[in-house]
């Protein structure tokens, strides 16, 4: 038998083992457990606020804290937005209009975004003459920046066409860990609260666990029909929800290595664009692109709201570090805060 | 060659197989029970769950009433 015969078999034989070790450990399933368990009630949110000035569709919207959030859209122009009060703090013309992701770093500090110009620019809001410049352009990448998101003010993960995601050295500019392994484009990423691990979803149907130090990927979930565009930890830190083309979200719990629910509905067939947990992870906001976003019983799996006011697909989603609201940003070029 | 770096590239897939063939498991009915706890335990601070009164929510303007 030829060495490559050999390794496949071996593969063959591991993936096999994995199924069987999930499946071991299967004594219950989420639905037995939560059998007694109501479903929430009807959930109804109400725009509170309607963020107006992007000329065109947004791609992207990240919160800094509660208040704050940036905003990206394909006029060309980041905007970071009082919510509170709907004022535009400042407007960040971009070099290209081709920009696909924003973020926030925890520290307010400074803001991020990339697109088709296979790079990572990242501006600084506190510099000392007031106005917002160009920091750092991280570029390496080969591929289109799809997410990223800040550690802290001196690293950033960024996830890519090129089917990588790299953790970079803002300071210098430099890659400091490529984690490679996807066999398809990195959609999206989401950082664990303790800092210490991030997710990816791909358009190879997985969702990868990393070890941000060591770079390894740690564990790999299947099941989606389809390419996964959002990712995003369950509050605690234990599960990740994705959300895909296949029209359907999955929650993955990390510690028992498996997806333990499925959230989809005979009457959605269209694909998942975003998700955000709600502050309990007890709900869960997703995005859709029939331009609207579901609210679903995380346990229970059954959709228990509705947010329908934008005019196209509802492109981006995040709730508040305090949970207190969520913002939803559209192809309609209009930004809602909804609670 | 391309079939050395077919080879290489296989021999990583299946190192990386190990690698998440063990990790460690827990029950399933233990994951579930952690999940569900969780939610219940931050429930009453979740303001899309539970609602937040008007007076209280940054994003609502503080309307005075006109008594008539």
């Amino acid at each position: 038998m030829g060495e490559m015969e050999q390794l496949r078999k071996e593969a063959e034989s591991l993936k096999d083992e994995i199924t069987a070790a999930r499946k071991a450990v299967q004594d219950l399933t989420l639905q037995d457990h939560v059998a007694g368990t109501a479903v929430v009630g009807r959930v109804q949110l109400k725009t509170r606020k309607t963020l107006r000035g992007h000329l065109s569709k947004i791609y992207a919207v990240h919160w800094g804290d509660s208040k704050l959030c940036v905003s990206a859209s394909q006029d060309g122009k980041l905007i970071v937005w009082d919510s509170y009060t709907t004022n535009k703090v400042h407007a960040i013309p971009l070099k290209s209009s081709w920009v696909m992701t924003c973020a926030y770093a925890p520290s307010g500090n400074m803001v991020a975004c990339g697109g088709l110009d296979n790079m990572c620019s990242i501006y600084n809001l506190k510099g000392k003459d007031g106005n917002v410049k160009v920091m750092r352009e991280l570029a390496a990448h080969t591929g289109y920046l799809s997410c990223c998101r800040f550690l802290n003010d001196n690293e950033i993960i960024t996830s890519s066409g090129d089917c990588t995601c790299v953790l970079w050295d803002i300071e210098t500019g430099s890659q400091k860990t490529v984690f490679a392994g996807h066999l398809g484009d990195c959609m999206s990423l989401g950082v664990a609260p303790d800092f210490n691990t991030f997710i990816s979803g791909a358009c190879d149907f997985t969702a990868k666990l990393w070890d941000i130090r060591d770079g390894q990927c740690r564990q790999t979930f299947g099941g989606h029909e389809s390419d996964i565009n959002a990712i995003g930890f369950f509050p605690n830190g234990n599960a990740v929800i994705t959300g895909s083309d296949d029209a359907s979200c999955k929650l993955y719990d990390l510690r028992s290595d498996q997806e333990l629910i499925t959230y989809q509905d005979s009457g959605i067939m269209c694909g998942v664009t975003s998700l955000a947990p709600s502050f309990s992870g007890r709900l869960i906001l997703a995005g859709y692109d029939d331009f609207n976003c579901n609210i679903w019983d995380s346990l229970k799996a059954e959709r228990v709201g509705v947010l329908s006011g934008h005019d196209n697909r509802v492109s981006c989603i995040g709730v508040t570090p305090d949970g207190m609201a969520c913002c939803t940003g559209s192809w309609d070029s209009f930004l809602k805060i909804w609670n | 060659m391309s079939s050395n770096s077919n080879l290489s590239t296989m021999k990583r897939t299946v190192e990386q197989l190990k690698l998440e063939a063990s990790v460690d498991r827990i029950k399933v009915s233990q994951a579930a029970a952690d999940l569900q706890q969780y939610c219940l335990q931050n429930a009453s601070k979740d303001a899309l769950l539970v609602g937040v009164p008007a007076a209280s929510n940054p994003f609502r303007e503080p309307r005075s009433c006109a008594l008539l």
